[in-house]
């Protein structure tokens, strides 16, 4: 099953997230914000990487930004996790370097098809 | 929605989370109109998306359109499309209200929306000059459909940067159905210009399968801007649309079952820092254990000092798991008092004071009950601060004071116990108008001789009011003497300092925890009592002669000018064997809703910490009697309740 890291702020959808993922056998990291996230992102090896976009201290389309720059995460699917009403977030997010979107709200079924979507 | 039931704890995670949003909202905007910057929009916004984001998923659709209409306003603001002005500031207030009533009613498991609601949020659309968009529901715009389609797909050179795989896309199109593709390498460079981490790879696939071409894009919905994407019906394949499914109900439906399911169950939040100081608490307790163990095996007196450290060691570590233990249920009092700055706010505008609000000590920790139970006396007490205490502009300017006035909310640690003080610079009590009323009303005499304390005293007894005209922000029917209630059901007490011109002190002292006190053991006959430690104000040995006897039977003795009734607690509470003579035993000095009165016990045994266990949940409530506690020699001692004792002498007083 894949190392899955989880970014958002809010502890209930991060905990939704990885409540759901690890149900179906992933193993998941969790991370509070973007600047976290890089710092798990150190020296360990994710298949996927799920970011919320609007989170303090650092955001999720800077994060991108961030990991993209680094050679180990080039190809590494990175999910962005919006809202509806953010279809320009949704291109930012891709400019960034993001590999797509998932967009809330979303149930767990939702969060495991895309996963198995981006996972093959 | 079968895995919705591991997933309730979050919804619960999803509303604590969202009313502290809701608070960092709260403040934000009130700072906001203080003339905060800009940054604190961005904070707004940031916690409005959060509850957009989790009501939708968590199952409460009300709310997140509700939201939606708030954060749309925000985002105008953060956008520069809007400057910030009073009637916005005011608008949100509101929404953060309304949302706070839909959490309630989320928790309660009541529907969300109210009139309340629909009126701001109508508000909120017209600010944003549109009306309230009815209820979303979304029909999704059939596609054309084909029996079998043709689609071109030439990715980007930069596509796999991004994490998409071609493949992973042709993969998932063979989901939808039967496909033949074949590569085009038309664009593939030469060896030696190849990077491979570019995809210079075309495809032209065929589906035979009767998709809508909805379904098509959306395989490819995430890579629409880096590829060259063309998907066309293969010729004559076209069929007439199939009718768009019926929006489904179900999951909405299931997930407010789950939401009743979901009744406020009483969690505390706990940092991991004091877990972490617990578990590292409990390490050192197993090894003094194990070193403590190895006495049962073999004892030789020479290891005695060993054993000695040993214990000494248990017990410091008995106690620093007790008290952190404790700090559990300890929560900071910002949650309480964060609620003022918009009740300030908001009365002072009505009352036409101008009011700085000052908060000290919100980092102190109180027991999570007694937090949950201050805020109302709080309430009342800054109520009437701002209503009674503080005076209009002109007339602080006529007393030579600033426009302005101060209310002062403190917080801080006094002995065993936590002090909290509401103090504000206006014009104290009103004397002559408290006497005046106080006569009026029969529960005094006359004026003279009072003492300024006695005074103040008045002001707690039942029913007592003295504002000249009732306004509806003070008089709702409730007095200071339930505010003394509330306290004394916490265990605490309330007292008020005044100076005429100057300002009065409201100071209420809370025990630290309602599960253990601190106490005095006191010995009647065979039994033995725990005296409240925070009730007592002296204890005295008295001459027989110093001891008056009144008609009706009561007995007085004279303290610090004052004459204090005698409750002997052996007639009280039946005791054999107790003394009898006053000038045997000893009185001890209590103060409980306001009244002093003195307990005549045998003598004193002792200070301890008592472990409050209920009589009410073991056996019954008895008058005067809080709980019991067990003694260090594993017999039961009553806790006295002071209040209650000085309110069964009042009656007995009566009959």
């Amino acid at each position: 099953m894949a190392k899955i890291l989880a970014v958002d702020d809010s502890a209930s959808m991060r905990g939704m997230v990885a409540y759901t993922l690890r149900g179906a056998g992933h193993e998941v990291t969790e991370a509070e914000n973007g600047q976290l996230a890089l710092d798990a992102a150190n020296g360990a090896a994710f298949d996927l990487v799920l970011a919320d976009v609007n989170m303090p201290v650092m955001d999720g389309i800077s994060m991108v930004r961030e990991l993209r720059t680094r050679p180990s995460y080039k190809g590494v699917p990175i999910l962005m996790l919006t809202t509806e009403s953010h279809t320009d977030k949704k291109m930012e997010g891709k400019a960034a370097g993001a590999t797509g979107w998932l967009v809330k709200p979303f149930d767990p079924e939702q969060l495991l098809a895309t996963v198995k979507r981006v996972l093959g | 929605m079968s895995s919705t039931g591991g997933l309730a704890q979050f919804q619960q995670v999803f509303i604590e989370e969202s009313l502290e949003g809701l608070d960092t909202m709260e403040s934000s905007l009130l700072a906001l109109d203080d003339g905060g910057d800009g940054e604190l929009v961005h904070t707004i916004f940031r916690a409005a998306h959060s509850i957009k984001g989790g009501a939708a998923t968590f199952g409460f659709p009300e709310m997140a359109s509700f939201t939606h209409e708030a954060e749309s306003l925000l985002d105008e603001v953060r956008g520069g499309k809007r400057a910030i002005d009073k009637p916005i500031v005011e608008l949100l207030l509101r929404s953060v209200d309304c949302l706070r009533g839909m959490f309630d009613r989320a928790r309660a498991g009541q529907p969300l929306n109210d009139a309340t609601s629909d009126d701001v949020r109508g508000e909120l659309a017209a600010m944003m000059g549109r009306a309230a968009p009815a209820a979303a529901v979304q029909g999704r715009r059939a596609g054309d459909q084909a029996e079998a389609w043709i689609i071109r797909f030439h990715p980007h050179a930069g596509m796999l940067a991004g994490g998409n795989d071609p493949l992973r896309l042709i993969r998932e199109l063979a989901g939808l159905g039967e496909l033949a593709v074949e590569a085009d390498l038309s664009r593939l460079p030469a060896l030696a210009k190849l990077d491979p981490s570019e995809c210079h790879m075309g495809w032209s696939i065929e589906l035979k399968a009767p998709v809508r071409r909805e379904d098509i894009k959306a395989v490819f919905d995430w890579v629409e801007d880096e590829c060259d994407l063309a998907i066309e019906p293969k010729p004559s394949a076209v069929v007439t649309p199939a009718a768009p499914p019926a929006p489904a109900n179900i999951a909405e439906a299931a997930a407010r079952g789950t939401r009743e399911a979901n009744a406020d169950s009483g969690s505390v939040r706990v940092s991991i820092d004091k877990i972490d100081g617990m578990i590292n608490l409990v390490g050192e307790l197993v090894i003094t254990q194990a070193m403590l163990d190895t006495f049962r095996e073999e004892f030789d007196p020479s290891r005695l000092a060993l054993l000695q450290h040993g214990l000494t060691q248990l017990a410091r570590h008995a106690r620093e798991l007790q008290e952190s233990v404790m700090g559990i249920r300890m929560l900071p009092i910002a949650s309480v008092f964060n609620r003022f700055p918009r009740l300030v706010r908001d009365l002072s505008q009505k009352l036409g004071k101008q009011v700085k609000l000052e908060l000290h000590g919100e980092q102190t920790e109180l027991d999570k009950t007694v937090l949950e139970k201050i805020g109302d006396p709080m309430v009342h007490l800054v109520r009437n601060a701002i209503d009674h205490g503080l005076e209009t502009p002109q007339k602080r300017r006529a007393a030579g004071k600033s426009d302005m006035g101060t209310l002062k909310l403190d917080a801080y640690h006094r002995g065993g116990n936590i002090v909290v003080e509401v103090s504000d610079d206006g014009a104290g009590l009103n004397r002559g108008a408290i006497v005046g009323k106080a006569i009026e009303r029969g529960l005094i005499r006359s004026g003279e001789g009072l003492s300024d304390e006695a005074v103040g005293e008045l002001i707690f007894q039942p029913g007592f009011s003295t504002a000249e005209v009732t306004t509806d922000l003070s008089g709702r029917g409730v007095g200071m003497d339930v505010v003394r209630r509330n306290v004394s059901d916490l265990g605490g007490t309330v007292t008020i300092r005044s100076k005429p011109g100057q300002g009065s002190v409201f100071t209420i002292t809370l025990p630290l925890t309602l599960a253990i006190i601190d106490g005095l053991t006191a010995a009647v006959g065979q039994e033995r009592y725990i005296v409240p430690l925070v009730s007592i104000v002296e204890s005295v040995q008295l001459k027989p002669e110093a001891l008056k006897t009144v008609v009706g039977g009561g007995e007085l003795f004279r303290f610090r000018g004052e004459y204090l009734p005698v409750l002997r607690l052996h007639e009280l509470f039946g005791c054999d064997g107790a003394k009898r003579a006053i000038e045997d035993g000893l009185v001890i000095v209590v103060e409980g809703d306001g009244s002093r009165v003195g307990l005549f016990v045998d003598g004193l045994v002792g200070q301890q910490q008592a472990v409050v266990k209920s009589l009410e949940t073991n056996y019954r409530r008895v008058q005067g009697v809080s709980g019991a506690t067990i003694l260090a020699d594993g017999s039961v001692a009553l806790i006295t309740d002071i209040a209650g004792l000085v309110r069964l002498h009042g009656r007995r007083k009566a009959a």
